[in-house]
Order: structure tokens, then sequence, then C-alpha cells
């Protein structure tokens, strides 16, 4: 057997290994890579990598703090229908501190935060759901006794990376809104640190996977935008790529924020692929854009069809 | 170790003038004595601490505490109503939809508008799906781990452990096999020496009494579970456009036309009959087998009150058309259950971080003011609502109660035959384990209620008119209320407007009822009155408060946001 015989060999036995384990078939982790690679914008040749790396890669510690928040970020990632983007916190990475599904409480939480960020500094990704209070010494935001600011002050300059997850964390969000009193601010206002976004509200689990996937395939950040957001899911405006486009079901007669949007939902969709806010006939409300709870408001156009 | 009592202010350095807390006046410390905090408490929505005084190896005294303000309703000032369900949707993503569509209702009362009957069936399915998706995650990922050791499921025999599976149910058909490939997934943790979430948990403590094989029975649908709420939340996708957040809602209906095909109903009851299998399979045997294992916590963690506004219309009337009624329970009374008055409902914030207080309405604080945790005067951002004057619980057991108490059919039977397999009185029902069950037992009740709501669904007609939504004549002003219940509990949105835009918006919600302060007569919140007398082994590892504190299913986001800058007193809640 040659070398490289060898190592595909030892591929397909952690490939079988994995769908085994998962109890599904070989088809679906490769529809999954296939889904990633389209997430990406990759062609199709690099779909046996993108299987290696999700089968092979050592699993990346990864540190989730929550802020100010509603936990719907979260969420988005643990509803998604795909058995392996699920899994990604569970076991393709190693989730050394996630306040919603750890099992540890109190002082042994904490403990298992400063370990990680001892342990794995300059190597864990540190993932940020919830914008920071920065008002009143950041004070109306606290873990354990600390702001949550100083958290932030503390753990993120000892990351590989800042990843923002959700409008709030990105730009602030629905708290740093206009009328809100608590100096919300997304992570790189309130602490200089620079940081890849992925708002949405909430973002779309795909597109998160495929972040993670990208990572675990290149070691490295995506090509970003203006706004610090991967041109892969941020890249094309929503109305250009929606099926109600030209048709007599656009929404834009009901106020739809379609046209100045960047998110690949028409083609992504949430919750594996079923819908999106549009095939509801919800107009689209940008939630990717900072500011949007102020800037898109009325969400509806309340003058005409509403 | 745990903290002794008060970690102050970081703001302020030592030397600040702030007063230290008055210490309690327990006992001298000794190894069963002194205070725990829990901060942050995890496995739930938002951000909570918790801190209990133990005296003699038992909770003497308890404070709730939410650490975080966002101040959501003044960001709702000024804005149109009918955008407010956006914005209020936001309060939470984990019990997303339910603040959406109460705010929707409460434009709708202010307008007097009456939604189609297609509408309301679309909105109860939503809601039942919502109910069945939050119930399932907080049994096994956000509470199971309280009562379930994963570090001994590792030494179970599959074997043993399929004869296990088949006592708990005997439907249930899962191979020593199958156990076998549970085990070694789980495994995995522990042998990569990365235990992720895993790590660090009050593994090997004495108040795990399950067998390894009942331990791995029950790990093996943690690991279910993850899957089958997909199938909640894709329930939602279909008919609101995704979840969280849910968009496919708007004032007076649903927008959903073009989308709701006949194959698009066949999806969701498919849908819906695998989550209403795994409750019957799973959910509801394995809360019962719990409950009767862990049969010491029907007699720890109960609360003297509860209240439920009902949910779930059959009809245009309410509240005669609810399908879960309206009620509210004094000091246990299940067979008294009194009418809802919500005239009779008030907030108190004597020990809560903002200006002024029930006792001084009219100080004119026009700030919220945090001055350092201090469990003798304030300790949260958390109002403490209360009605008639009595903190109230709120939430499944308080639903499944108000229920029994009225007769309610299909609560009657489920309800008796669980405290026939549990070996439990009906006394028992007002416990932690009793909150517990009541979630599971209400959600077999709505899954299995969801087949027929979903037999009235009918295909859109696929013309461009909006079928599912009523049309009206917005007001330039107007006052509106609506009552829900939301998965954890009674939830009340109130607003009124003026010249279109939003004058005031106030919402009262279940984990502001459970997990509020104690009150301007420095009486105690349902869960700090819940927490007096649980058990705490040890002190280090106080897993005994987390039981209880869990089986509440905190959600802290939501409860934390009522603050009106410009009238930021004692708040009374209007009843319009």
């Amino acid at each position: 057997m040659k070398p490289d015989d060898k190592l595909e060999q030892e591929l397909e036995d952690k490939i079988d290994e994995l769908v085994t384990r998962k109890g599904v078939t070989r088809r679906d982790f490769m529809k999954f890579c296939g889904l990633m690679a389209a997430t990406l914008g990759l062609e199709a040749s690099f779909i046996p990598r993108i299987a290696q790396a999700v089968a092979t890669a050592p699993r990346p510690p990864i540190v989730w703090l929550q802020f100010a928040e509603c936990t719907g970020c979260t969420e988005a990632l643990l509803r998604t229908a795909d058995p392996f983007i699920d899994d990604l916190l569970l076991e393709t990475v190693s989730s050394e501190y996630h306040e919603t599904i750890m099992a540890a409480s109190g002082d042994h939480a904490t403990a298992c935060l400063d370990n990680a960020v001892s342990k794995y500094a300059g190597q864990f990704l540190c993932f940020v759901e919830g914008a920071i209070p920065t008002a009143n010494g950041g004070t109306y935001g606290m873990i354990g006794g600390k702001t949550m600011l100083q958290v932030a002050q503390e753990v993120l300059p000892k990351a590989k990376k800042v990843i923002c997850i959700g409008t709030c964390a990105c730009y602030g969000g629905l708290p740093a809104a206009a009328g809100g009193l608590t100096g919300a601010k997304g992570v790189k206002d309130a602490t200089g640190i620079s940081t890849v976004n992925l708002p949405g509200c909430p973002p779309n689990a795909v597109n998160i996977a495929a972040l993670i996937v990208n990572y675990l395939l290149n070691n490295q950040v995506p090509s970003l935008d203006r706004f610090g957001r991967p041109s892969f899911a941020y890249g094309e405006k929503v109305h250009n790529k929606c099926p109600r486009r030209g048709t007599s079901w656009c929404l834009r007669g009901f106020g739809c924020k379609g046209p100045n949007a960047n998110h690949n939902c028409p083609s992504v969709k949430y919750n594996g692929g079923t819908s999106w806010c549009v095939q509801a006939d919800a107009p689209c409300k940008n939630c990717t854009t900072p500011g949007f709870w102020d800037i898109s408001a009325p969400f509806f156009d309340y003058s005409g069809n509403y | 170790m745990p903290k002794k009592d008060n970690p102050g202010n970081p703001n302020n350095p030592p030397t600040d003038p702030t007063p230290e807390p008055t210490p309690e006046p327990t006992p001298t410390p000794a190894p069963s004595s002194g205070n725990i905090i829990i901060d942050p408490v995890t496995r739930i929505e938002g951000h909570l601490r918790v801190e209990t005084a133990v005296s003699g190896g038992k909770v003497s005294n308890a404070w709730s505490t939410s650490p975080l303000f966002r101040g959501i309703e003044p960001i709702l000032k000024n804005r149109d109503p009918r955008d407010a369900w956006m914005l209020t949707q936001r309060l939470c993503g984990v019990c997303t939809y339910v603040h959406g569509i109460t705010s929707i209702r409460s434009v709708e009362d202010a307008v007097g508008v009456a939604i189609p009957d297609k509408a309301r069936v679309i909105r109860n399915l939503l809601m039942g799906a919502q109910w069945i998706h939050d119930h399932i995650v907080h049994f096994y990922q956000l509470h199971l781990l309280d009562w379930v050791d994963i570090t001994s499921a590792l030494n179970a025999d599959p074997t043993q452990a399929a004869s296990v599976d088949k006592q708990i149910y005997s439907g249930r058909n899962r191979t020593a096999a199958y156990f076998s490939g549970v085990k070694q997934r789980l495994q995995t943790f522990v042998g990569s020496g990365q235990l992720g979430p895993f790590a660090n948990g009050y593994w090997g403590h004495a108040a795990y009494i399950l067998s390894p094989e009942e331990n791995l029975v029950m790990m093996a649908n943690y690991l279910e579970a993850l899957r089958i709420q997909i199938n909640a939340a894709h329930m939602h996708a279909i008919l609101a456009g995704k979840n969280p957040h849910p968009h496919g809602l708007i004032v007076g209906g649903v927008p959903l036309n073009k989308d709701l095909t006949s194959a698009r109903i066949s999806e969701f009851a498919s849908a819906s009959n695998a989550a209403r299998d795994f409750v019957t399979t799973c959910y509801l045997p394995d809360a019962t087998w719990l409950a009767a294992r862990y049969s010491d916590y029907a007699t720890i963690g109960g609360s003297e009150n509860l209240m439920s506004f009902g949910e779930f219309p059959l009809g245009g009337a309410e509240p005669d058309s609810l399908y879960f009624p309206r009620g509210a329970i004094f000091n246990r009374q299940t067979g008294s259950v009194q009418p809802v008055d919500t005239s009779q409902i008030s907030e108190h914030v004597t020990h809560s971080w903002y200006s002024g207080s029930a006792l001084h309405p009219a100080e004119g604080q026009t700030v919220p003011n945090y001055t350092g945790i201090n469990t003798s005067n304030k300790y949260s951002w958390i109002k403490a609502p209360r009605y008639q004057g009595q903190p109230m619980e709120v939430g499944p057991l308080a639903r499944v109660m108000v229920n029994y108490g009225k007769g309610h059919q299909a609560t009657v039977q489920t309800v008796n035959a669980f405290l026939q397999k549990a070996g439990l009185s009906l006394a028992g029902m007002y416990s932690t384990i009793g909150r517990t069950a009541s979630r599971a037992i209400e959600t077999k009740i709505i899954a299995d209620a969801m087949g027929s709501w979903i037999s009235q669904l009918t295909p859109s007609m696929q013309t461009s008119e909006m079928p599912f939504r009523s049309t009206f004549t917005m007001p330039d002003a107007g006052a509106g209320v609506a009552l829900n219940e939301a998965p954890r509990g009674a939830l009340g949105h109130w607003l009124n407007f003026s010249g279109g835009k939003i004058v005031n918006y106030q919402m009262v919600v279940p984990s502001t009822w459970n997990f509020g302060p104690r009150d301007s007569a420095n009486v105690p919140g349902p869960v700090e009155q819940a927490l007096i007398d649980t058990p705490v082994a040890d002190q280090a590892r106080p897993l005994e408060v987390l039981r209880v504190v869990h089986s509440f299913d905190p959600c802290i986001a939501c409860a934390v946001h009522v603050f009106d800058p410009r009238n930021n007193q004692g708040v009374e809640v209007k009843a319009i």
C-alpha cells in the first residue's frame, strides 16, 4: 500500500467512524460537506478536503461568552436541522465554556473559563453573543461579580480570534437601539479588538458552521467586508437572489428591505433549508446591518398594503 | 470553594463608602453553615446569581439576583405600536415567539380587531410548538444533569441498560448495542481529556442516586432530545419563516399565504407527530421515573400560590374559550381556583436597582440606580410583582394545578396517571419534582391536542389577498393589554400610544414573577421561598440548590427589562 493510499484509508475509516457514531449515512455526511463548500463559495473539488478537515481535525477549543443577549444566537445553532451542525459545538470543537449548555455552575463554571483561557491562550476561538453594556462603569451587566466589559477585556485579548455571533455582539443590536440606556456596544466598539462579524437576528447556523469549517480548513479568517462580515455569507443583496423578485409576490410594496440587505438567506434559508422570512410572506428587516432596529423601522409599509 | 457573602461592587474600591451588607444572623460558622453564592447559574437563559444562607445543612434564606439590565422598554417608546412585536420578541431567543405574539395581541386589543379563525389556529400551533420545544430542551439539556451523573453512565452495562429502558417505558425496544454506542459516544469526551460542556460538573456527588444503567438511559435521551427538539423549531419555520425569532406574524392575523400548501401542512403534521411520539415514549416516562426515584424532592422546593393567565383560545371569547383556563390558587388550595383580576397586580422595587419604591412613589428619580449587591437592601434588576399583595408562582406547575382544580379532563387524567406511577399524592405536586413533572405532563397534553388543531389547517387559496388577516384602521391613540401563557408562565403586555407612537409599554413576564426579589414588605419571591429548607450536603457543590432553581426554568433576559425613565417608581400596572 502506498503512503497516499494509507492516508486515504485512514480518512475513510475516520469518516466511517463518524457517520456510524452519529447514526447517519455517508451520503448525509458528504451532503453536509457539499453544503459547506457551497456556502463558502468553494468548488466541488474542495468537498473531500472539507470532509478530511471535519473528520480528522483535532478539536479546537472554543469559549463562548454571553453578554447583553437573548440566547437566540445559541439557539439558532442548537435548533438547526443538519445532524452535523449541532454537533459542532459538542464534538467537532471542544466547548470549554458556554453557559447555556455547560454542566458546571457558579465557581466551578468560572474555573472552566479561567482554565481554558490560560491553558489555550492564543489558541482558542472566542465566540461572543450579545452586546457589552458600557454606561455606568459597565454595571448594567455582571457575571460572577465582574462587569461584562471586564470579562471581555480579560478574555478576548488572549483569544486566537474573536468571532461575534449576531447583530448585538457585532454592532450593539437591540440594547443599543435608540432609547437605550445602558451604553450597549458591539465588541469592537467596546473593546477596540478586531472581530469577525456574523450579524443577523439570529445569524444563520449554516454560516456559523461554515466559518468553523473554514477555520478547520485554512486556519485563517475569510475575506471580510467593511462591516467585518465574511463575504461568503454577506456578499450579495437579499433581493438579488430572492425567488420572488420580479413576480407578483414580491414584498417590496409591503416594506421589504431585501434590496438593501446583505445576507445569503434566499439560498441557505433557515432550520435546515425549511424557509425564511420572505417565504413566510414576512418582509425582510435587513437584520445584518448596523443600526437596523432604527434604520429599518417601520418594519412594514403601513401606508399601503398593510 | 464557595465565596463567602458579598463580592461587592467591582467599580468601587475597598474604601468606597457603600455600606457592606448586614451579615445574616447565622450561628457560629460550621461546616454545614454559611452563605453559598452561585454566580453564574448556568444551563438557563440569561444571567442569574443565587445566594443562599445555609444553617444546619439546610437552606435558611435565599436571594435571587439578575445581574443584567438591557432596558428594552425605553427603546420601545416613540415607535409605531405595530412594530413593537419585532423588538419584544427579542426579549428572549429561547422562548422566542411568545413576546412577539403577546405584543401583537395587545395592539389588537387596543384597536379592537378580531383575527380570522384560521389565524387563531396557526397561532395556537406556533405556541404549542414553542411549548413542546422549550420543555423538551429544558428537561434534557438544562435540567437533567442535576439528576443524572454522566460519569456514572460510563460504568453502565449496556444489556442491563436496555432492560431498564423497557422498565421506564414498555414500548421502548432499544438494544444493548444501541446503549453500547451511546456509552462509547460519551466515552469519547472523557477519553479525549476534553470534557467540553461536561467539565467540572458536580459528578460523584452523593445526591446523585441513579444506577449507572439509569444514568446511561437518561443520557441516551439527552442526545436524542438534541435531535427531536429540532422538529419543534422546524414547525415554526414552516408556519413563520424561521426559528428562533419567527417573523410570520402581523397585527390582525398572520401574513402567511403563498407557502401554506397541503404539502407544507403534511410536513408540519409529521414534525408534530414525531415530537408527540418522543413526548409519549421518552419525555413523560423519563420525568415520571425521575419523580419516583427522587421522591424526596416531592417535599422540597414548593411555593404557596400559583397563577395562570390561560392559553390556547379555541374561539373568539377570552378567557372563556381558553383550552388551558385562567385562574389563581392560594395556599396550595387546588380545589379552590380563584378568578384573576389584573387590576390586582403591582410591582415593587424596594429591593431592585431602581430609584423610587412602592413606599415612595413620587421621589422623581429618573435613572436606574445600581448600588451593588446588598442582600439586606437592593440586589437585583428584577422587580417584584405581586398579585393581591402575594408572591405568585407561574409556569407549568401553576397551569397544571389550575387546570386540575377546574376539572380540565386531559389534565386530571394525565396527572392522576403520573401520581399513581410515581407513587406520589396530589400534595406532592407542590414541589421541585412536581414542577418538573408538570412540564412533561402539559407537554403531553398539548402535543396530543396539536393533532386536532392541525386538522383545522387548510391550504391557502394562492391569491394575492391575505386570507389569514383582518384589516383595520389604526387609531391615533389607544391602550391595550394581552395576557398569554409563555412556556415559563403568565405573561402580560400593557401598552398605550398616542400620535401613532408608543407612550408607555410594560411587560410583566414569568421569570419576573418567579425570580423577583423581596417586596416592600420584605416578603421573598417564589424561588426565594421555594429554596428554604432545601438540604445541602456539600456547600462547595450545592447540587440540591441547582435542582430547585432549575425546576423553575429561569429565563432571565425576559425578566429584566421593565423601566420607564420618566416614571421610574414602584410601577402600578394599570388594568385597562
